[in-house]
């Protein structure tokens, strides 16, 4: 996993970015229309999504339209899953825990 | 068993935070007792086929909890939870750092300051665990050893499986 993913989705701007990006293909200038930062502040981000391989560019005529790289995002929410996962293992032996507890109080 | 429980898992990277809710299906007296009680803790603390090993405990403000994950093939990492505040069966803040079997910390190993909020849920009780992380590389790293903690778990699931055969 890189580094910079994680400094990519640091960012609220950029994580609002991916989240306009995951319904739709968009223009960078319908992106900097829905935020109050400039158009240059915003092709940054973008740029650093980009770069970090969680959007990818396509040519359409003249514009140039962003969308959401799934299979990349999929590794980092596979990559945090697996963390929520022990989480939620460790919590199922607690309430094993816990039953066996209120079993021997009665 | 009711499997209804509320679980809430966030992992906030803008503040290095790991927001952890769940509801537990027992009354606030016996969960805090579950999250303070070294003879409890090592029943479930670590997931399998690791294990919770105590060497000691003092749950008081200033004091430790001293303790070795041991793994499926005896191996050993040592943790150390100190406490720094208090506030009986409402909450505790401690700071959980990696060590060696003689309590030394391990300033190489990320640290995380944990605070556990306790409170009801009507008949229930509800855990709410923040991990702050100083920055976002320690916080990753954590994530990083998790990873790997799931990837034995899920070997010997494996080897479970296949032993079946």
């Amino acid at each position: 996993m890189r580094r910079d993913i994680f400094q990519a989705l640091a960012d609220p701007t950029r994580r609002a970015i991916l989240v306009l990006l995951a319904t739709q293909a968009m223009t960078p200038n319908a992106i900097a229309e829905e935020f109050h930062t400039s158009r240059q502040a915003v092709s940054k981000h973008i740029q650093m999504l980009t770069e970090c391989e969680l959007v990818k560019q396509e040519q359409q005529g003249r514009e140039i339209y962003y969308s959401i790289e799934m299979e990349k995002m999929k590794e980092v929410d596979k990559w945090i899953n697996q963390f929520r996962e022990i989480w939620q293992t460790r919590f199922n032996q607690l309430d094993t825990v816990l039953s066996t507890i209120k079993k021997q109080k009665k | 068993m009711s499997m209804t429980l509320f679980f809430d898992f966030t992992v906030d990277k803008t503040n290095n935070t790991i927001n952890i809710k769940r509801e537990f299906a027992a009354n606030r007296p016996i969960v805090w007792d579950c999250y303070t009680k070294s003879e409890i803790l090592d029943q479930w603390w670590m997931p399998k086929p690791w294990k919770s090993r105590t060497k000691s405990m003092d749950f008081s403000e200033g004091g430790k909890w001293h303790y070795a994950a041991v793994g499926p093939n005896g191996e050993e990492h040592w943790s150390i939870t100190s406490y720094v505040k208090i506030e009986s069966q409402k909450m505790f803040l401690a700071n959980d750092a990696f060590g060696d079997a003689d309590g030394n910390i391990n300033a190489q190993m990320p640290q995380s300051k944990w605070t556990m909020n306790f409170s009801d849920m009507e008949n229930n009780t509800l855990v709410h665990g923040i991990m702050q992380f100083t920055d976002l590389a320690q916080l990753e790293q954590t994530i990083t050893m998790g990873f790997k903690e799931g990837l034995t778990m899920a070997m010997e699931n494996l080897d479970a499986m296949l032993a079946k055969r």
